[in-house]
């Protein structure tokens, strides 16, 4: 029932007794880490965050501010979030359902259509991108007909970014509501369907509410995995300033010509990463709901 | 399958005159099966009382259409909700209100957001739903913490706003599983007194399942007692007291109960002991007397051999002024109540032998068949 977690009986120790001094030596004893797990894991420790401080250390301060307002750079940027929300808000309309369809309803084939949700997860990029070409592409698949039927032609736009993006963060999205879903107790929705409530309003006053949490965290893994998106983009958008070049694009393309514009816009990849994982640890990882 | 072929357990197709719940429940889960038949008029309080795992939630369930029939058929008000063929009515629509064990309160919505969720639901407008949901909150006494959320309700207040949220849909059919075993023991006797008053005025069926014989008996009108999956006795709380017909109920209303063959004033039980009761009963009979019309002691009792057996301690507890004494042996295990003067003097610990004997005055005998 109700506990009063504030005088919860959480007394520091206080190694008075032999066995107290006993057990604290003991304590330290396993406090020392053997070197054949301690040297690798400070130099895995380095290898991860010795790049970053790289980056940080060759940045172009004195010029940071007058780089970042320049119009290639805003325009990559613009892009690049525009172009990533959209890809969020796509996986949201279209993952969350499919979430749901994996976590609640029982159909032939579940464990199947779980793994080929995975599949973007471990495919490379450029390999989905090629794949995104060959459907939707001029005489792709489907592509062919979009152009004879509607003169609509997908690559190469920006709307070849968003397809791109979704395509690889989808998993992300769906992965994570999928696991909140499963961690939120269905008998809350079984309550709802007593108190006369259809499947439909139950999901969007009951279940919907109760994941949220899962849903912004999966939303938040999302939108990060489609401002870093390089693969798919080239190979199925292209690399045109202003319409298809994101980010990521314009800092493969400014390293040889423009090193230090390259590393500010680095920076400010690097920036929003930082951001996005001090967000989801602080609001979600930290405190479900 | 079985068939049914007794007609008070199967309506007709569709019987309007009928009012209340008309249940033959059969539900197969692995190896168990849930077979019972209940009945439940319209402002009446039945509990479904039962051990752990006796079937009790599953019969719930299927009530509820959480759980499909196997077998067997619901009516409610003359209206058939799953006759496990054609007819499955889903939880949604069937108009049976259900307070859950651990009342499943919608933790993002207020006490009045969650009273007000089923008329919201069946088609009240947001202001109607919150006016009904403030009236039933004012009903049950918290309309002032209508603003606040399931955690930051005490285990009462939860429990009388999940009272509320289900009976805010005027249910037909009001089930309550288990609905006060997630509180303390202070509060439970409150939300006992309370809840008693309130199926009291609730005009539909009502049928509470629990495993407290007190809760069944203070809140119940009727009680249908059922063990692995079958009903074993069904009637008003004197009846079962007075005449347990299983050793579960024995053990509920504290009684010692032994089957045997009556002839007469005597029925033989089983080990070849002849017990002299009060009442004459004839064939196949229950025996039944309380903890403490049984006397210990160290030796053979002296005139009467019958009504004596010897038996071996099996265990010994305190309970307020009187000691409980486990016997084995004899007709089977029996309690017997004496007091700590008297444990004393005998000295009991586990293992020792002992001469127990029971008055005939105040042994009940009936029928078993």
């Amino acid at each position: 029932m109700v506990t009063d977690t504030s005088s919860g009986p959480s007394a520091p120790d206080q190694p008075t007794s032999t066995v107290d001094r006993r057990r604290s030596a003991r304590r330290l004893a396993r406090r020392r880490v053997p070197a054949p797990l301690a040297v690798p894991a400070v130099v895995a420790l380095a290898f991860l965050v010795l790049p970053l401080v790289g980056l940080v250390v060759r940045a172009p301060w004195p010029t940071l501010p007058q780089r970042l307002t320049e119009p290639e750079v805003l325009a990559a940027l613009r892009l690049s979030l525009v172009a990533a929300t959209f890809a969020t808000g796509v996986c949201l309309v279209l993952g969350v359902p499919l979430a749901w369809l994996l976590a609640r309803v029982d159909f032939p084939g579940r464990r199947l259509v779980r793994a080929l949700v995975t599949v973007p997860l471990v495919l490379p990029p450029v390999v989905g991108g090629l794949a995104l070409l060959l459907l939707l592409g001029r005489r792709g698949v489907i592509g062919q007909w979009l152009d004879r039927w509607f003169d609509v032609t997908i690559p190469f736009t920006t709307t070849a970014v968003v397809i791109a993006e979704a395509f690889v963060a989808m998993p992300f999205l769906v992965i994570a509501v999928e696991g909140a879903l499963r961690g939120v107790d269905d008998r809350y929705e079984e309550a709802a369907a007593t108190l006369g409530a259809s499947r439909w309003t139950t999901f969007r006053r009951v279940t919907l509410p109760l994941v949220a949490p899962g849903i912004a965290a999966g939303s938040v893994l999302c939108w990060a995995r489609a401002l870093g998106e390089f693969g798919a983009t080239i190979t199925f958008a292209g690399n045109f300033p202003g319409r298809t070049q994101t980010m990521p694009l314009s800092v493969y393309l400014l390293l040889e010509t423009d090193p230090p514009a390259a590393i500010v816009l680095s920076l400010v990849l690097l920036a929003v990463s930082v951001a996005i994982l001090v967000a989801l640890r602080e609001k979600w990882i930290g405190s479900p709901a | 399958m079985t068939t049914v072929d007794n007609p008070g357990s199967a309506p007709p197709a569709t019987d309007r005159t009928a009012s209340g719940l008309r249940a033959r429940l059969v539900v197969d889960r692995l190896a168990f099966r849930l077979d019972i038949d209940l009945t439940v008029a319209p402002g009446e309080v039945v509990a479904l009382l039962g051990p752990n795992g006796a079937g009790k939630t599953t019969a719930l369930r299927a009530l509820a259409g959480l759980t499909p029939l196997t077998s067997g058929r619901i009516d409610l008000d003359g209206t058939c909700l799953d006759d496990a063929a054609g007819t499955f009515v889903p939880p949604e629509r069937r108009g049976v209100g259900v307070v859950f064990q651990d009342y499943l309160l919608f933790p993002h919505l207020s006490a009045l957001e969650n009273v007000a969720f089923g008329p919201r639901c069946r088609g009240a407008s947001r202001a109607e739903a919150r006016a009904i949901a403030h009236e039933w909150l004012v009903r049950v006494g918290l309309a002032d913490l209508a603003g606040r959320r399931p955690r930051q309700l005490s285990g009462g207040q939860a429990q009388r706003v999940a009272l509320a949220r289900a009976l805010a849909l005027r249910p037909a059919l009001l089930l309550l599983d288990e609905p006060l075993a997630a509180l303390d023991a202070r509060t439970r006797l409150d939300t006992r007194a309370e809840l008693h008053r309130h199926l009291a005025d609730h005009p539909g069926a009502t049928l509470v399942v629990t495993h407290d014989p007190l809760d069944a008996f203070v809140l119940a009108d009727r009680l249908v007692i059922i063990e692995n999956g079958r009903v074993v006795q069904e009637g008003d709380a004197a009846a079962v007291t007075a005449r347990p017909r299983t050793d579960y109920v024995a053990r509920l209303v504290g009684l010692n109960l032994y089957r045997g063959r009556g002839e007469g004033h005597t029925v033989t039980l089983p080990a070849g002991l002849t017990v002299t009761t009060a009442d004459p009963v004839h064939g196949d009979a229950f025996v039944a007397f309380p903890p403490a019309a049984v006397a210990l002691h160290p030796d053979p009792p002296q005139g009467s051999p019958r009504n004596t057996w010897s038996a071996t301690v099996t265990g010994v507890t305190r309970h307020g002024d009187y000691v409980r004494v486990q016997l084995a042996g004899g007709p089977g295990e029996a309690s017997a109540d004496i007091t700590p003067a008297a444990a004393a003097a005998l000295r009991l610990a586990p293992g020792r032998r002992l001469w127990a004997a029971v008055k005939a005055t105040e042994t009940r005998a009936y029928p078993a068949g």
